[in-house]
């Protein structure tokens, strides 16, 4: 176990220090970045098939194995050994692992699993995590129970345990993703929210395509959706319930726009953007009281509030300077303090879960990046770099990052991708049609 | 001689008949808006009330007004073209009393979904505040912005985006209420 641990947090601190060294040795100046790709060798793991210890359960054995390789390879840390190369068959739970036909094919961590069917037709998941070459089981054996549609789920929980055993991180798989579908050309596109897993399965559509809907955000535990519609003719804030789907007009008023609203960390707070003549500012207001508060008066646009975690700051983008640039202020307005410096404009600000960096979008030299930076400015990262990218959103564990792509041209469209925050892994997240805007909600 | 004349003028006055009316269905159709209310009145050359050559006409707002101006990068200040067309607008809008006027703001495709929702706004208001410097009561003008998000040119080329960058007059008869 403590082989394993050492190895896999080599690699990862390695690969983590790796970055800004690389940008510094290849930029002399503070406000020059360069994207770097490192490469991380993934570490090689084995998960045979779950057992089946009741008939009724066998059609979900295979596949909660599926899943979780799946889930684990997705991060890029992992690298599955396929099941044609195993010596051993996993036969009995209980039985007591040949860690020399593990080793021999070199996987380094195993995962071994059960599945059976309960009385009131509830499917029980059991796994086991062991390190191989330590000869050790990794962690103690747990089980999770659920309906049979919760399969995936329950396949997610076990991957989220595995990695966070190996790597010391939070998990971040068994979560869901809220994001605008588009279908149709450019200059006649439809939008509406769809929600689905992480990993794009079990999506379900939130709204019709009948009006204009913009940039879906999670409430901190996931229940709720604050997105823009234009349903009145005019973008206002709307409140949906995932549960029921039912929502409601939180903000705005005929002919008053409000948008770019994000919940605060206390899941009743809303912050928004609201445009008075020629100028937004920034607006809070209390979801069950209804009463507002504005947050910013500048004569500029100020728009796309996202609160620390702690819920005692709010970082924003403003154009007060000439520019789009990010800046940080107390959680009831007031002195707002400037943090981006960078060649070009930065947008879209989001605090990480973690509190330590801030994922923005930025845009020089005709080309568009997703970059995170610390609390304070300081060093700044390119992660992504293409026609059109934009609008990341957080894993629940703040390692990983999801956005937008939207491709060049007449026909261009856009997809989901995440990425890494080391800059590695980048991919695209499959969905039905195009995809925007997304909004990563909470481990479940 | 004489009769052959005769005919021919009568085949150019036909002709003539129909290419003015073809002339006017097609800008019927190009505005989208009140167009063929008097279709079926005949071939006689008065003007289809509702047509593009009816200068009370939504569809002549749009085409011989001008419905929209553009605007640079980012910007949202009004080129004296834009100044032109908007004294046209209000010239307009000051005739015909019960028109209202919504105002779409746009912006290009560069830049971050936002950002552009407030430049949108931004320039649409730019247009809103010149109409009611001229005269145009407040009372029957509001704006609504959709950012990046309807383009009428694709490409992703400036010779596009120098076209989406605009605040487009969206006339109204009463169905604005507030």
């Amino acid at each position: 176990m403590k082989a394993l641990l050492a190895l896999l947090s080599l690699s990862l601190s390695l690969a983590i220090a790796a970055v800004p060294a690389s940008v510094q040795a290849q930029s002399p100046g503070p406000l020059r970045i360069e994207i770097t790709e490192g490469v991380i060798e993934p570490l090689p793991f084995a998960v045979p098939d779950f057992i089946a210890e009741s008939s009724a359960a066998a059609p979900y054995a295979a596949q909660l194995s599926r899943v979780v390789a799946e889930d684990l390879t997705g991060t890029g840390l992992f690298r599955e050994v396929p099941r044609e190369a195993h010596i051993s068959q996993i036969t009995s739970f209980q039985s007591p692992v040949q860690f020399a036909d593990w080793k021999a094919i070199n996987a380094q961590a195993l995962i071994t699993g059960a599945v059976s069917m309960d009385a009131g037709g509830r499917l029980v998941v059991k796994f086991r995590v062991y390190d191989v070459f330590a000869g050790t089981e990794l962690g103690d054996g747990m089980q999770f129970a659920g309906t049979p549609d919760g399969v995936r789920r329950m396949a997610h929980k076990v991957a989220d345990q595995v990695y966070s055993r190996i790597t010391g991180e939070g998990g971040y798989f068994d979560s869901r993703v809220v994001f605008v579908s588009e279908t149709g050309p450019k200059d006649s596109r439809a939008k509406r929210l769809a929600i689905m897993d992480y990993d794009g399965a079990n999506l379900q559509y939130l709204t019709s395509s009948n009006s204009l809907v913009l940039a879906p955000r999670f409430s901190p535990t996931g229940d709720r959706v604050l997105y823009t519609s234009y349903e009145t003719g005019f973008p206002r804030v709307h409140l949906l319930n995932v549960g029921d789907v039912q929502s409601r007009i939180l903000q705005g008023s005929d002919g008053v726009m409000s948008f770019a609203p994000r919940f605060a960390p206390n899941g009743q707070t809303v912050v928004y953007s609201l445009t008075q003549g020629s100028n937004t500012d920034i607006f809070a207001m209390d979801i069950a009281g209804g009463g507002t508060r504005q947050l910013t008066s500048a004569p500029s646009i100020e728009t796309a509030p996202s609160f620390s975690p702690d819920g005692s700051r709010i970082v924003f983008e403003s154009d007060r300077s000439g520019t789009q640039q990010l800046y940080i202020m107390p959680a009831g307005g007031g002195e707002a303090t400037r943090i981006s410096f960078g060649q070009g404009r930065y947008g879209t600000p989001v605090w990480s879960p973690r509190g330590d960096l801030i994922a923005f979008t930025k845009q020089n030299a005709g080309r568009f990046h997703i970059g995170v930076m610390r609390t304070d400015g300081s060093e700044e990262r390119l992660l992504t770099a293409s026609f059109l990218d934009e609008g990341p959103t957080w894993a629940p564990n703040g390692r990983v990052l999801m956005f937008a792509r939207e491709t060049q041209g007449a026909t261009g469209a856009s997809s989901l991708y995440s990425v890494d925050i080391s800059g590695r892994n980048l991919k695209r997240v499959r969905t039905p049609e195009g995809a925007s805007d997304p909004s990563w909600g909470p481990l479940q | 001689m004489r009769h052959l004349t005769k005919a021919i003028l009568l085949v150019a006055a036909l002709g003539a008949g129909a290419c003015t009316n073809a002339d006017r269905f097609a800008g019927d159709g190009a505005g989208g808006a009140g167009a063929g209310m008097g279709a079926g009145s005949g071939i006689d050359s008065g003007i289809i009330p509702g047509s593009a050559n009816d200068p009370a006409s939504p569809a002549y707002f749009s085409q011989t007004v001008g419905d929209r101006v553009l605007f640079a990068v980012d910007q949202s200040t009004l080129s004296p073209t834009a100044q032109t067309t908007l004294d046209g607008q209000a010239q307009w809008l000051l005739t015909n009393s019960d028109y209202l006027a919504v105002i779409e703001g746009h912006a290009d495709e560069q830049g971050t979904r936002e950002y552009n929702l407030a430049l949108g706004a931004r320039r649409a208001n730019s247009v809103m505040e010149y109409l009611i410097a001229r005269g145009v009561p407040q009372s029957r003008l509001k704006f609504v912005s959709y950012g990046k998000e309807r383009p009428i040119e694709i490409c992703s080329e400036e010779a596009c985006y120098a076209k989406n960058r605009r605040a487009v007059t969206i006339i109204s008869a009463g169905g604005l209420t507030s």
